[in-house]
Formats: C-alpha cells, structure tokens, sequence
C-alpha cells in the first residue's frame, strides 16, 4: 500500500465526488472505479480509472468529468489514465454505493463469494441469495433479460408488487 | 516474448471479438423481441471494448479497424459468418463464447500480456456463454421448427470449429485442453437441449486453415465493406 500524500487524498476525494455520468446517484468513489491519483510535479497531477466493463462508454465521459472537477480545484494539468489490472469488480462498489442503487429503484450486486476460485464452469450466477425488488422489498422477483439498458444491468420483474426493474449484475 | 508475437496474437484475438462485434450489431432492428436486440447490442459492445483494448496492444486501433484489407484481418472464420436465423447467430455465440471464455479464463491467470484484459473479459464473457446456453436449451428442446433450425444451425457451423484450437503464435494457452474442454461442453448443453452432436470433421484441408493466416469466406469481404466504407470515404473525419 502506497501511502498518500495529504495533497494526494485531497485530490482523491475531489475526483472521487464526480458523479457517475449513467448512474449520476452515484460517485466514481462510490461505484470503485477511481484507482489512484499521484501528483506527478508542482500542477500535474495524474489520476487512474478503471472501466467497469472492457466496452463502456462512460469512460470517457467520466475523465472528462474528472479533468474538469481537478482544473477547477486549481491543478493546471491532469491526464487520466485507464487502467484494467486489478479488474474491477462489483464488490467495489461501497455500502453507501448499494444503499443509493437500491433507493434509486435499482437492484444493487449481491456479494460475489471472496473465496471463489476464478474459473468456474456453472455459469454467470453462481450466489444463491435472491434478487430483491428495490421497490416493496420481495424476494420473489425473475429474470426478464440478462442484459438491460446498460451493459452491467439485467431487467427483472417483481412477482409481488409487478414493478419491473434493473438489477446491477454481479461481475 | 517479442513484440511480433504479441501482435500476431493481439491481432488474432482482437479481429475476433471486432468482427463478431460488428455482426452481432447488424441485429439492430431486426431480433425477434426488444429484450433481445439490447442483449446482443450489449455482447456486442462488451466485444467492441475488447477488440479496442486487443488492436491498441497491436497498433492504431482505427486503422487496424478500418484500412485493412480482408486478407490482413486474422479472425476465425466462425465469426464472420453471417448472422442467418436466430438460430445460426445463438449457435455461433455458443460454439464462440464457450471458447472464448476457455480461453480468458487460462490467460487470466498467467502473467502474459493478455491477463490483464483476459481477467476483465472472462468475467464478461461467462454472461454471453449463459446467454447463448440457455437460447440453446430454450430453442433446440422448443417447437419441432426450432429444434430443427436449431440442429441445421449446428451442422452448418461445425466446420469452422477445429480452428479454434490450432495453436496461435504468443498464445500461452494448451490448445489441445482446450479443445478437450470445449467439447466436453458444448456436448453438453446440446444434448441437454435434444440436439444431435454433429458428426462431420470440424475442419478439413479445403478450410485451408485459414482466418488466422488471412483466408476468409466469401461472406467477410461484403461485411468488411460496409464496416469500412464510412472510415475510407470520410478520411479523418470524426463527430
């Protein structure tokens, strides 16, 4: 663990309070993507963000909003950098992230098990726990899509309140 | 490891998820049920994001992309076969993916250059294996129209398979348990789903071995110039 300068943390923090540019309930700190940031010299500072999927096009966005955030905090020069080791994971995504998903009307990851090995042959979902609808609370809910409106959402349906809705798939 | 061998091997892996992106999103508009056009549009762009990672390892991805000719790109034949019926386009995510995520889940664990895209995209790639599995179960054990689309689709993309698992220059993969592996799979998943395995050779000398050194099905080259033409009639053009 590399420690932080206090110029560092406080870079961290403002970087990590731009909004999620898809899910703009939450923050990029919130969702786990901000990795690093170091101050390269005196203005010059880069930051490092992982994508949560290889293709997503948030990416971009998100480093725009990062520069902008940083600028306006009075560093002159920030280059973001993508960066896809370690691969994030949606138990990056912070307590305060799954709280936010959930009151938005999106169902939040369920814990991936930490003690699973990496290949598995069973398919994508492997946790047992159900997916509970964000809206009345029910656990009896089924699978409409496996993919949604974005790449890292599934479209379920609740069989207690009828609602449909997103569920922030496991990854 | 040279740089040469880690292109060839990027180019490999790069052309496949670019080429079977592109096929996947000419279902825009036309799949059977809305919730299926965003899945494969959404596969699709998991792969595009794969393939920018892949080519930007080999050179510029936008030329890569655009300005090569159909002799230079190093796909599988498999996929750059047309999407056909719903049927051809879930037996070729199935024949596909199962490979593909083999394949990442050996280079995730190295330490070669691939590992780190490799542990992004098996993670991506065990739902578009899902996805393809249960279509496969959904359609070959459904009506007597589906399973028999579903048992066409088989054969007729069978042949492109044994390529897979011809060994890649810079590939630290055992293309042999691989293969093995793969089998024992899609075996699997179709005889679950009443399919019959199909018998014919999964390459032979007339394949002539053959995306992987540059020779392609007549189908490619029409794809390829609809992929390219924006790019080439609008040089340096950009939004």
């Amino acid at each position: 663990m590399v420690t932080l300068t206090a110029l560092e943390a406080e870079l961290l923090e403002v970087a990590g309070a731009v909004p999620d540019p898809e899910l703009p309930v939450l923050t990029l700190h919130e969702l786990g993507v901000l990795r690093a940031v170091h101050v390269r010299a005196e203005d010059s500072v880069e930051v490092e963000l992982t994508p949560t999927y290889t293709g997503c096009p948030a990416i971009e966005a998100m480093s725009l909003d990062i520069e902008r955030a940083l600028h306006k905090h009075g560093i002159r020069q920030v280059s973001v950098r993508t960066v896809l080791s370690p691969a994030w994971s949606t138990d990056d995504i912070s307590a305060e992230g799954r709280r936010k998903l959930r009151e938005f009307g999106i169902a939040p990851p369920r814990a991936r098990d930490a003690c699973e090995p990496l290949l598995i042959e069973l398919g994508p979902t492997r946790t047992t726990d159900p997916v509970r609808c964000p809206h009345c609370g029910s656990a009896d809910t089924e699978l409409l899509s496996r993919f949604s409106s974005t790449a890292c959402k599934a479209l379920r349906r609740c069989l207690s309140c009828r609602e449909p809705f997103d569920h922030f798939k496991e990854l | 490891m040279t740089v040469a061998v880690a292109t060839t091997a990027a180019l490999a892996l790069g052309d496949d998820a670019l080429v079977l992106s592109h096929r996947l999103g000419e279902w825009a508009g036309h799949a059977p049920v809305l919730e299926e056009e965003v899945a494969l549009a959404n596969i699709a762009l998991d792969l595009l994001g794969q393939a920018r990672v892949l080519l930007s390892m080999a050179g510029d991805e936008d030329e890569l992309a655009y300005l090569r000719e159909e002799r230079a790109f190093r796909n599988l034949q498999l996929v750059e076969q047309p999407n056909g019926d719903f049927a051809h386009t879930v037996v070729r995510q199935l024949y596909f993916s199962t490979y593909q995520h083999l394949l990442h889940a050996r280079l995730a664990t190295g330490d070669g250059p691939f590992a780190p895209l490799a542990a992004k995209a098996v993670k991506e790639v065990a739902y578009h294996r899902d996805h393809a599995e249960q279509w496969t179960l959904r359609l070959g054990d459904g009506t007597d129209a589906s399973h028999e689309r579903m048992q066409r689709a088989c054969e007729a993309l069978w042949r492109f398979t044994g390529e897979m698992f011809r060994p890649v220059e810079g590939l630290d993969v055992d293309a042999r348990a691989l293969e093995t592996v793969w089998l024992e799979s899609v075996t699997g998943v179709l005889s679950r789903a009443t399919l019959t395995v199909p018998e014919g050779p999964r390459s032979g000398a007339w394949t002539a071995g053959a995306g992987r050194q540059g020779v392609h099905t007549e189908p490619f080259g029409r794809m390829l110039a609809e992929m390219q033409h924006l790019h080439r009639s609008h040089p340096g053009a950009s939004w």
